[in-house]
């Protein structure tokens, strides 16, 4: 069985629909890539394979795998997070607190993790910095450890690369590469159709009728690309 | 000096003054704890209207001749939070509006039912006392003392308990709730906490400035400090600073609790902002 199953999913807000008819699976070890327009729905049916929204119509199954203590997401980021007095070192912490239940404070090995995954993104100088005074780059990578911390089986990510340099992107395609060769599965929203087409082995193109799209990265390249 | 310090030596061997300043403390304590969430969550508004809420319970009180007010405004408080954060989290505009009706209706009825059934000789001065706190701290019963304190270390326990959880889901709710975090039963802990720290602040403040002492430490702390750790050991410090010295201030110069309360949180959020500014 697929560790997630999207069945004629409508989403939108408040009555008004943004996208129908999206039916798709992930299985354990893939790789999708979701792209699409800006304001297509893309972050909407992220938030709603989370259970943060409830689908206007259609079905999403899950195999167990697929609990909410086996997920990192890494949102794209909101206004509120810009002001909030955290240093980077807290933020990548609280990524941990899915494996402490009611216990009231982090144990070694979770802080021992934090660090681990601060190290891995080049972000271990920056542990006392206050993250609101950090680089978009650097904020990027600091949610990412910090989804990293949350689980190392399935990563949702709402456009990793958004706001980094051409550098900078690609060292997070790489790591989120890795990470899938190490067997995570990977959902990733991106608007940067070439690197999803290089590193993807699943495409969703989210838009209206024709041009929406899911299948292997093979048959979205030998279908001409890019759905419309 | 010396005479000042021998007025406050003598002042300071009533009980009730010692009362005073203990549960005033412990307020000033509780109140900055939760400050950052409050100010970042936009909860301040609710806290803004719960305390009208509380003003409301009280007046039910003064009008039933109630002598504690407390049994009264804890409960009517707390369900009223819980209600509130139903309403306000679906959405910002009508939450907003939903939350000022609730807290004009409460102000507004409260008066009346004060003036309709009040049988208090000085009804005006009782008005002023539970809007701006005056002299009710110093008429502390050993139960409201009592009651403060286990309220007190009740709220530093939960706090305590779950301040991971509470930095996580205020920082980034969609991530908490993402990852299993209960972000919702951490939000209705919050409103509850948030309504017994109300139910205890109109003691020592009076409904209309309780804002001020959750917001102040919180703002200033945060001009200085930039990790949530800091910040939150920073407010505490500086709520408990303000609140002692504003107690013994208006004892020695007879100015009403409350408001020298606030006035000090004043003075020391401007050194704050200087600070922070000067840091760049
Ligand atoms: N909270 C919201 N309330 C109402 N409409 C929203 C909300 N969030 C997003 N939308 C609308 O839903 C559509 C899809 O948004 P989104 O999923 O963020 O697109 P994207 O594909 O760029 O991530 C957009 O038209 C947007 O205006
Ligand atoms: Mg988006």
């Amino acid at each position: 069985m697929a560790q997630l199953t999207c069945e004629n999913l409508a989403l939108g807000y408040e009555g008004k629909t943004v996208v129908s008819d999206l039916s798709f699976a992930v299985n354990s070890g893939e790789y999708l890539c979701i792209v699409g327009e800006n304001g297509s729905g893309k972050s909407t049916l992220m938030k709603t394979i989370l259970n943060l929204k409830t689908p206007q119509s259609g079905k999403i199954t899950t195999d167990s795998g697929f609990a909410a203590t086996e997920i990192g997401y890494m949102p794209q980021q909101t206004a509120a997070q810009k002001d909030f007095p955290a240093s980077v070192r807290e933020v990548v912490r609280s990524g941990c607190l899915n494996r402490v239940g009611l216990r009231p404070f982090f144990n070694r090995a979770e802080k021992q993790l934090a660090e681990d995954n601060m190290k891995r993104l080049g972000i271990e100088h920056l542990a006392k910095r206050c993250y609101r005074e950090l680089s978009g780059g650097q904020q990027q990578r600091v949610l990412l450890a910090r989804a990293l911390c949350a689980t190392h089986k399935i990563l949702l990510l709402d456009e990793p690369a958004a706001g980094l340099d051409p550098k900078a992107t690609a060292e997070m395609y790489d790591i989120i590469s890795d990470l899938n060769k190490s067997g995570t599965t990977i959902i990733m929203i991106s608007h940067d159709i070439e690197a999803s087409v290089k590193y993807a082995s699943h495409i969703l193109h989210i838009g209206n009728g024709e041009s929406m799209f899911f299948g292997t990265k093979d048959e979205y390249v030998s279908r001409g690309g890019y759905g419309a | 000096m010396t005479d000042i310090i021998d007025r406050l030596i003598f002042y300071f061997s009533f009980s009730f003054v010692q009362y005073a300043l203990i549960v005033g403390v412990l307020i000033a304590l509780c109140s900055s704890l939760l400050g950052v969430t409050l100010v970042l969550k936009r909860f301040s508004f609710i806290g803004d209207g719960l305390s009208h809420v509380a003003f409301g319970a009280i007046a039910i009180a003064a009008a039933f001749s109630l002598t504690n007010q407390f049994i009264v405004v804890l409960p009517i408080t707390v369900i009223s939070a819980v209600l509130l954060l139903r309403t306000g989290q679906n959405t910002s505009i009508k939450g907003d509006a939903a939350l000022a009706m609730i807290s004009v209706s409460a102000l507004g009825l409260g008066y009346l039912v004060l003036n309709v059934f009040s049988t208090s000789a000085n009804l005006a001065g009782d008005v002023c006392t539970s809007l701006f706190g005056s002299i009710s701290i110093l008429t502390l019963s050993t139960l409201d003392v009592w009651l403060s304190i286990i309220l007190s270390v009740l709220v530093i326990a939960v706090f305590l308990l779950f301040y991971h959880k509470i930095f996580s889901v205020t920082f980034d709710e969609n991530f908490s709730t993402a990852t299993g975090t209960k972000a919702k039963t951490y939000n209705f802990i919050l409103a509850i906490v948030i309504a017994v720290i109300i139910s205890l602040a109109i003691n020592l403040v009076g409904a209309l400035l309780i804002s001020a002492l959750v917001i102040f430490p919180a703002l200033s702390a945060m001009r200085v400090f930039k990790s949530f750790k800091a910040v939150t050991i920073c407010s505490v410090f500086f709520s408990t600073i303000c609140a002692a010295l504003g107690i013994i201030i208006s004892i020695l110069a007879g100015t009403p609790v409350g408001s020298t309360i606030v006035a000090v949180d004043i003075v020391g959020f401007a050194i704050f902002s200087l600070i922070g500014y000067k840091r760049g």
